[in-house]
């Protein structure tokens, strides 16, 4: 390991506004696996953007082999030896897996051969693939399968890895690990993209720690403790969220053995779920995503009609009920999508304010609109949730990612819900103000609301709520209580490895 | 280099600017175009934007300003309202031309009686004769997800057949010695849509296209079907989430504007027009989308655009007669305006900026 | 009435020559929307082909020269709609109705000398004793050869989408442009060339009707068959065989309605006239159930922000 591959030196790219990342300089060694780690919006996509030639840096260099290396495009970059496996955005859900692995290539052999090869290889490194699926049809770990085997393909020198559990339940973590470990032994080195330190600890050799654009320290995963790590990434000590005994009371809603058809031509139909939660419960339902968290949502939020009696809340049916009338009845959400679902992007904050706020608020008198009282409630979520805007009339696309987040659970949390849905309520945001929506959120169950908290990250399940249940390919599990769970439990009840066992590296 | 960068939101002063700037372009765009073909820039848009207005024969001009501008206006408002909500109306020129055989319909029925109930009867008439034609793409949309461009276009045409059979047939004037067309209906006093001061070109047309502007103007700023028609233009999804039932929308978009464009038709043949015949229809219809682009979709925006259109109408025939520019020029000028329009609306939502010198 | 006056040879040997300019014009709206970009100004690009078409034509005395300059000025006023929805990122559906309504008006200003004026023959290919066959000779062998680059064009189409790699980075881009982008495809000039074959397959479309369906130069002649064809895309979900097929309906329709027409059928003329239009809405109606075969990205904007 005492070679180096790639030498990155003092690259700094600077966007109006923010400096994404700010001369930053480490090394990747030949088959090391190496992690970088950092918040969101710490820069870490930015860095290896550049890496793999997306975005040109302002100054500073890199060296690949000692050779200065500064590819034009992405092409460029794979043809050096450099392959990413993405977090979002790069597979083409109509096209089939041998196609979608054909436009990750330079040079692709004809289709027959390359099916033939994309079957060598995936059961070489474990990762079994059928060639000619739709990839729409394929689920999360299948995806992500997708995108390593584009990039094994070409043999790659350095793998770029974006946030790659993510998407994976923790016994395909484990699959994942044994791959990129048999990777590691032929010699290809990793880069590592996380913010999840205790992976970074079973799986790192180093990690680079970025805070705010600066690369504010190189360690050992091994040797450092996560707790270190963790204030490095954040550069002060975190507040955990309290939470206190709440009693609970009687069942506040309840879904029996609800199945509905996805309305996405790619999406999960849910299958025959039970769901119930009471008041001053937080019911948190994990799993990987993809299985059926936007349509449950839907399903809660009036989007999609059921049956009357199918979702009944406080013991009335409210199944058929649009998402005006639940409102009224105290049955809020938040979906996972912020711009352009939970926000309409080009509006100001004030008429998102009265996106969902109308009913509750008494934002309308008889159709027509009490722009002064929305401005009112605006401003009050602005204030009480320290949403970062000049003020209401700005547009929600102005807003940073946790800001608008902020705004749109504030929104909710400050209608004094019965129940509250909330779907992804804290990705993307930084560490402090997801804490504080964490927080918004049990101060809201401890007053007695139910709350329902779907989410991907299992820590933050773990930490606020009462009861756990996972959704696994449109199924949801049976609820239980979170005290005592086990991470094998909770990976068992999203599905396990769905059908990975079989596979051996 | 220069790149092009997203606005952190859309800027107000280039939304109000960029009709502006694209009336300028197509000014010198036109101008040039009008140089090609011969006639001299200057005076060919002097003759278009300056001689009806304060020309020697304006006293003739500036009513017909009010004539071709209401028609544009009230179609424009109507389909301002579904395009604000990504519901694509192009087939006002269809539910013009029914809204106009309905009227006229209405009146010849009742010819030669004369009372007084004749023409309210024809404005309600037109009203939903052009409403109905646009609950056919609308119906279909709700119901089978059609696309309503489509069908809102294809019905131009049958509509255009459907006019051409009624002046040629059913609705052909019995003391017209053969040739086609209706009875004259500036002739019939019950429904006749007669100037309301001599002279002014002010019709009833006109007083309802302002209304429309009015009514618009609230129902987008004040009320709550008018919130829920921009946020779905906005976020189709988001307006779901809020409540918004889509049917409900495209149903009354549509709905609205075709009733609209039925009224700008029931009153161009009761009243400047006269008769149903083959070629009443003169693309008001298409025009009108030029000018509800062209107002930003804003009801105030439309009825500026409305009178600048009209102008370029009235200004073009005049150029026709004393310069001898050909009618298709002031179509290419018009044309032209839109596009100026689109491209520099890139401006409203984004931003050039100089950046440094790439690192190789 | 006669309908006896129908001959059934003939009927199809002009249904052929009919549903020539719909299929060009649909197949390279085919390309265009399978890139992702809906391109509403069909019926645009059509007039214009067709006025390039014919004055070329009549001033030079050759066809073909015609037919090149009208694919020229079809992919010409394509650019304009390049420059609005690719770099100024407009909005496709105005900016496909802006291009109609232009197109519509520079024909017609280009058109003003040539109206009555017969263009040159462009001739029909002799093949020895094929086109001499009985039936067989008349319906396949007796026709222009553009009709014949037609059918060629749509197998190529056929060819390039499925089994090139040109095909695949298209319908890629036409999926899922970020996608596209993020793997280093330039989305804007595959769109660009997409864009631009469309606008020559639909100036070469409108070229035929003036200069061999009608043929002679009318103000609006392509009377909403560039409309069509965009429907016709849709009938065809996406795939250049059924655009054939579809094309050939719509032909059929066509000159059926016209036979019925000169036979003298008790139907009005008007009526029989609307017939194709509602036929399309109709068509509309049954297949727009199904829109899962549309290409994902259809008529988004695509920025390459970070």
């Amino acid at each position: 390991m005492s070679d180096i591959l790639l030498s990155i030196q003092g690259l700094t790219k600077a966007y109006p506004g923010v400096v994404a990342n700010d001369t930053v300089s480490f090394d990747i060694g030949v088959g090391e696996v190496h992690a970088l780690l950092g918040e969101n919006g710490a820069g870490k996509s930015t860095l290896v953007k550049m890496i793999y030639g997306l975005v040109k840096p302002d100054s500073g260099q890199m060296l690949l082999r000692g050779q200065p290396f500064a590819p034009p495009e992405p092409r460029a970059a794979r043809a050096d030896g450099i392959a990413m496996v993405f977090q979002h955005f790069s597979l083409f859900d109509a096209l089939s897996v041998a196609e979608n692995i054909a436009l990750g290539m330079e040079d692709p052999p004809p289709m027959r051969d390359l099916s033939r090869r994309i079957r060598e290889v995936s059961e070489t490194y474990g990762l079994p693939l059928d060639p000619y699926r739709t990839v729409g049809d394929l689920s999360a770990g299948e995806r992500q399968r997708v995108e390593i085997i584009r990039c094994l393909l070409q043999y790659p020198r350095l793998l770029i890895m974006d946030e790659p559990t993510s998407v994976l339940t923790p016994q395909e973590v484990d699959i994942l690990f044994q791959t990129l470990q048999k990777l590691q032994s032929e010699g290809t080195s990793i880069l590592y993209i996380s913010h999840k330190l205790e992976e970074i600890r079973k799986l790192c050799d180093t990690a680079t720690i970025l805070r705010l654009g600066q690369n504010v320290g190189t360690c050992v995963p091994a040797e450092t403790t996560a707790r270190d790590m963790a204030e490095m990434m954040v550069g002060t000590s975190l507040q955990t969220p309290e939470r206190s005994g709440r009693a609970l009371g009687d069942v506040a809603l309840d879904i029996s053995g609800l199945s509905v058809p996805s309305p996405s031509a790619f999406g999960t139909s849910l299958k025959k779920v039970h769901l119930t939660v009471r008041k001053g419960e937080i019911l948190g339902i994990g799993g990987v995503a993809g299985n059926g968290q936007d349509e449950l949502l839907g399903v809660l939020s009036g989007e999609i009609s059921t049956p009357s009696d199918a979702v009944m809340l406080a013991g009335a049916p409210v199944g058929r009920l649009g998402p005006t009338a639940r409102r009224k009845l105290g049955l809020l959400a938040a979906p996972e999508e912020r711009l352009g679902h939970a926000a309409a992007p080009d509006m100001s904050l004030t008429e998102n304010a009265l996106l969902t706020g109308a009913v509750r608020e008494k934002l309308e008198n008889r159709g027509f609109l009490r722009w002064g009282a929305a401005q009112g409630f605006a401003e009050r979520i602005i204030e009480a949730f320290d949403v970062r805007t000049p003020g209401p009339a700005n547009a929600a696309r102005s807003l940073s990612g946790g800001n608008l987040q902020k705004f749109v659970i504030g929104r909710e949390v400050l209608q004094d819900p019965e129940v509250l849905v909330v779907n992804q309520p804290t990705w993307g945001v930084d560490a402090a103000a997801a804490a504080a929506i964490r927080q918004a959120l049990l101060d809201l169950a401890a007053k007695g609301a139910a709350v329902i908290c779907i989410s991907q990250d299992l820590d933050e399940l773990m930490e606020i709520s009462d009861s756990f249940a996972a959704l696994n390919e449109g199924r949801l599990s049976a609820h239980k209580d979170t005290a005592g769970l086990t991470v094998d439990e909770i990976g068992l009840m999203m599905g396990g490895a769905h059908g990975m066992e079989v596979a051996h590296v | 280099m220069i790149r092009l960068e997203k606005r952190p939101q859309s800027s107000h002063t280039w939304s109000m600017a960029t009709p502006l700037v694209a009336v300028l372009a197509t000014m010198i765009f036109g101008g040039a175009l009008f140089g090609i073909l011969g006639t001299n820039p200057l005076t060919a848009i002097r003759t278009i934007f300056f001689e009806p207005l304060f020309g020697e024969f304006a006293f003739y001009y500036r009513p017909q300003l009010l004539v071709k501008g209401a028609p544009l206006v009230l179609i424009a408002i109507g389909l301002s309202l579904g395009f604000r909500a990504g519901i694509w109306n192009i087939g006002a020129e269809g539910q013009y031309i029914i809204g106009a055989l309905v009227g006229a319909g209405i009146a010849l029925a009742f010819y030669p009686l004369d009372a007084w109930f004749v023409f309210p009867l024809m404005i309600i008439g037109g009203a939903a004769g052009g409403m109905a034609w646009a609950m056919i793409p609308a119906l279909l949309k709700v119901r089978f997800g059609t696309n309503e461009i489509l069908v809102s276009l294809m019905l131009v045409y049958v509509a255009e057949q459907f006019l051409a059979s009624m002046a040629l047939g059913l609705m052909k004037n019995p003391e017209g010695f053969g040739f086609p067309g209706s009875r004259n209906l500036q002739e019939y006093e019950s429904a006749h849509n007669a100037e309301l001061i001599t002279g002014t070109g002010m019709h009833l047309g006109v007083v309802f296209a302002l209304i429309a502007v009015i009514f618009a103007y609230v129902l987008l700023n004040r009320h709550m079907l008018g919130f829920q028609i921009r946020l779905t233009g906005d976020a189709p999804r988001a307006a779901r989430f809020a409540g918004v039932k889509p049917a409900r929308l495209i149903l009354f978009c549509l709905g609205a504007s075709g009733a609209l464009a039925g009224l700008a038709g029931l009153f161009e043949v009761s009243g400047p027009a006269g008769q149903v015949n083959i070629d009443f229809n003169v693309g008001y219809g298409f025009t009108a989308i030029i000018v509800a682009f062209l107002g930003r979709l804003h009801p105030v925006g439309i009825l500026l655009a409305g009178g600048l259109m009209a102008l370029t109408y009235i200004g073009g025939e005049i150029a026709q007669g004393q310069l001898g520019l050909p009618s298709a020029a002031i179509q290419v000028f018009q044309g032209m305006l839109l596009f100026f329009l689109l491209a520099l609306d890139l401006l409203t939502n984004y931003r050039f900026r100089l950046t440094r010198g790439e690192v190789a | 009435m006669d309908l006896s006056a129908i001959n059934p040879v003939l009927l199809i040997a002009s249904l052929m020559v009919a549903a020539t300019p719909l299929l060009l014009a649909a197949i390279g709206e085919l390309v265009v929307e399978k890139a992702g970009v809906l391109n509403l100004g069909v019926e645009g690009m059509m007039i214009v082909g067709a006025i390039s078409g014919f004055a070329i034509s009549v001033e030079t005395g050759s066809p073909y020269l015609g037919f090149l300059c009208a694919a020229i000025g079809g992919a010409v006023l394509s650019l304009l709609f390049v420059i609005l929805t690719q770099y100024a990122l407009a909005n496709q559906v105005a900016s496909g109705l802006a291009l109609t309504l232009f197109g519509l008006g520079i024909s017609s200003l280009m058109g003003q000398s040539y109206v009555g004026i017969k263009p040159p023959a462009t001739g029909e290919i002799w093949l020895p004793i094929l086109s001499d066959l009985p039936v067989i000779g008349p319906i396949f062998f007796q026709h222009d050869p553009i009709l014949y680059f037609g059918i060629a064009l749509v197998a190529a189409v056929w060819v390039l989408l499925k089994y090139s790699r040109f095909g695949l980075i298209l319908r890629a881009v036409g999926e899922n442009h970020d996608a596209a982008h993020a793997l280093g495809y330039k989305v804007v000039r595959v769109r660009t060339l997409a864009i631009l074959f469309g606008g020559a397959c639909a100036g070469l479309g409108g070229a035929y009707i003036s200069l061999i369906r009608v043929p002679q130069w009318t103000e609006g002649m392509t009377a909403g068959v560039g409309w069509i064809a965009l429907a016709l895309v849709v009938f065809a979900s996406w795939k250049p065989w059924r655009a054939l097929i579809g094309a050939y309906l719509f032909g059929g329709i066509t000159v059926l309605q016209l036979n019925l027409q000169a036979a003298g059928v008790a139907i009005p003329v008007e009526y029989l006239a609307m017939s194709p239009y509602l036929i399309t809405i109709l068509v509309l109606v049954i297949l727009s159930a199904d829109k899962s075969s549309a290409p994902a990205a259809l008529g988004r904007i695509f920025h390459a922000s970070n």
